[in-house]
């Protein structure tokens, strides 16, 4: 696959503190690159260095093949960024500032009508055209910066929590257009909201403090938890105790967690690491006379791998 | 170059965006008025021309012209847009260049505005119309020389209110230079050379030439030198406070 982008060593100092510690990653087309971590992590400060805001302390990112620097304008023809907060010119109407967007970026007068109107009814902006950017609700200003962002078809998308304030209807609105994006581009998101990362990313990287400590597939992710590989059996309230017993002396078995239903009783039986209990605990299933009703295996959990990836005191 | 026309005009229309910008442009008329008619003794001196309105453009600027610049980067800093604008495909150069120019044009809107002024004075006598269309160059120029310092001010910091009070500050410095009051304290104890060194600094004198009517080029150069030289360092604060979001 094609390499759009690539980040090598990036080291940001803001003074003694270290906020990014030796970033490195390559964006290929047609990838999502979740880039996930606790706030305070360091992502839109990486951010900021890939689009050529701010100097990196050490190490470089390329786009394209050029140098990303604060004085390399021509490398940022290739990136659409929509910054942390998604901020504009508050005191434009969205099609003033979509038209001063698209002669920024070096569109001739003649395209910039169609190229304009084209983003905009790709975000659905058609309603608040002529409208005040500042008086734009959250959902349409954050829209109108991907409008932005978009417009002069750049090769890669560098979106700072596109989704971050948006209600579930504006969330869901705009993972959709980024997904529909993504075709012909390397898209790379940043986002503390776990469900963004299945729905959306091709890949995923974790960071921490700086750091990269995990870098893959959601599903490859997702292997990393303690809940990978485990069962899930919702029974009877009154035979959750026996069955839970019976259970806990089959081989291969870590844990067992309980939550109440009702009527019914969820345990979910975790594995030891690298321990397969899936057939074990469908043959105890089969021969004894248990009423379960819904045996389920788990793929593992991103908010499991990421708790532990980041919280403090590891682990 | 069209990186610098993109720049200006978002930059230009932002000016009248607001009703600021009204409000901003009577003031400006009111007090050059004031100024022309009233402390200028404008009728009691009896002549045909625009000497005393020119007279008081540099003390006037003083307070009128950090106004207008005060916004220029300021604002961006504390909206944040300064990031959108700085990861757009054009030269940082560019951006201070087109912002600058956007402000001299509204400077040069309300200078204009002031035409009823020269009306009058077409109106009552026979003045030179030439010395007066160099005094309104000049004064633009000086208004310029102004400006520049006023951009290198915002670009300082994300509070408009500091970067006007710095504006002004470091614009009395270059006028100040040039008073008799001031000058008067070091006469007697400073050689002559720098005295006239000192005077050489100031907006004062290198105003008084061009108020009359007459081009020199060393008042050009000086003029132009001064704007060359403060752009240059707003955009080397603008590359520099980067890192402070
Ligand atoms: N301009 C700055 N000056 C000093 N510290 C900063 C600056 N920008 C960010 N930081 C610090 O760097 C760390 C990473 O910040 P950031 O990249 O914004 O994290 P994230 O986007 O992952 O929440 C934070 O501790 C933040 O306080
Ligand atoms: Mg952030």
């Amino acid at each position: 696959m094609f390499v759009l982008m690539e980040a090598r060593g990036l080291h940001k100092n803001f003074g003694t503190f270290e906020a990014v510690r030796g970033i490195d990653l390559t964006l290929k087309k047609g990838e999502v690159l979740g880039f996930l971590g606790p706030n305070g992590a360091g992502k839109t400060t990486t951010m900021k260095m890939l689009t050529g805001f701010l100097a990196p302390s050490s190490g470089s990112a390329t786009i394209c093949g050029q140098l990303v620097t604060t004085g390399n304008y021509k490398a940022r023809s290739k990136v659409g960024y929509l910054p942390e907060g998604a901020p504009l010119y508050g005191d434009m109407t969205t099609r003033s500032f979509l038209r001063f967007m698209a002669s920024a970026h070096g569109i001739a007068q003649e395209e910039a009508y169609q190229i304009v109107e084209s983003a905009a009814s790709a975000v659905h902006l058609e309603n608040v055209m002529e409208q005040r950017v500042e008086t734009l609700s959250k959902g349409y200003t954050r829209r109108v910066g991907l409008a932005a962002a978009i417009m002069h078809s750049p090769d890669v998308l560098i979106l700072d929590e596109p989704t971050d304030g948006l209600d579930p209807n504006q969330k869901h609105e705009v993972r959709r257009l980024i997904q529909a994006m993504s075709v012909d581009r390397g898209i790379i998101i940043s986002t503390h909201i776990l469900e963004e990362v299945d729905a959306l990313c091709t890949r995923a990287v974790i960071i921490n403090k700086g750091q990269i400590v995990a870098d893959g597939t959601p599903s490859q992710l997702k292997v990393m938890s303690r809940y990978c590989n485990a069962v899930t059996l919702v029974v009877l309230t009154e035979e959750a105790e026996k069955i839970a017993s019976a259970v806990r002396r089959v081989g291969g078995v870590r844990e067992i967690e309980a939550a109440n239903e009702g009527t019914y009783v969820r345990l979910t039986i975790l594995a030891q690491d690298d321990v397969d209990i899936v057939d074990s605990i469908n043959d105890i299933a089969g021969l004894s006379n248990w009423n379960i009703q819904q045996f389920s295996v788990e793929t593992g959990r991103l908010d499991d791998v990421f708790g532990r990836l980041t919280n403090d005191g590891g682990y | 170059m069209s990186h610098v026309w993109t720049i200006f005009r978002r930059e230009l229309t932002a000016y009248f965006m607001t009703p600021v910008a009204y409000v901003y442009l009577t003031i400006f008329l009111v007090m050059q008025g004031l100024f022309t008619f009233n402390l200028g003794q404008f009728y009691v001196r009896e002549q045909a021309d625009l000497a005393a309105f020119f007279a008081y453009h540099p003390r006037l600027y003083l307070f009128l012209i950090p106004a207008i610049s005060m916004r220029l980067w300021a604002e961006e800093r504390k909206t944040g847009t300064i990031e959108l604008l700085l990861t757009l495909p054009i030269p940082v150069g560019a951006v201070v260049t087109g912002k600058y120019l956007a402000a001299v044009a509204f400077t040069a809107f309300a200078l204009v505005l002031t035409f009823p002024i020269w009306i009058t004075v077409n109106w009552l006598g026979n003045p030179d119309n030439g010395v007066i269309a160099v005094g309104y160059f000049g004064s633009l120029l000086m208004a310029g020389a102004y400006l520049a310092i006023g951009s290198a001010m915002s670009a300082l910091t994300k509070n408009q209110v500091v970067a006007f009070i710095l504006g002004v500050s470091l614009c009395f410095l270059f006028v100040a230079a040039g008073m008799p009051m001031v000058l008067n304290v070091f006469e007697g104890w400073l050689p002559a050379t720098v005295m006239s060194a000192i005077a050489n600094l100031s907006f004062l004198t290198h105003f008084s030439n061009l108020q009359k009517g007459v081009i020199s080029l060393a008042d050009m150069i000086y003029f132009v030198g001064v704007i060359l030289m403060w752009l240059w360092a707003t955009r080397l604060i603008v590359e520099t406070k980067r890192e402070s979001g």
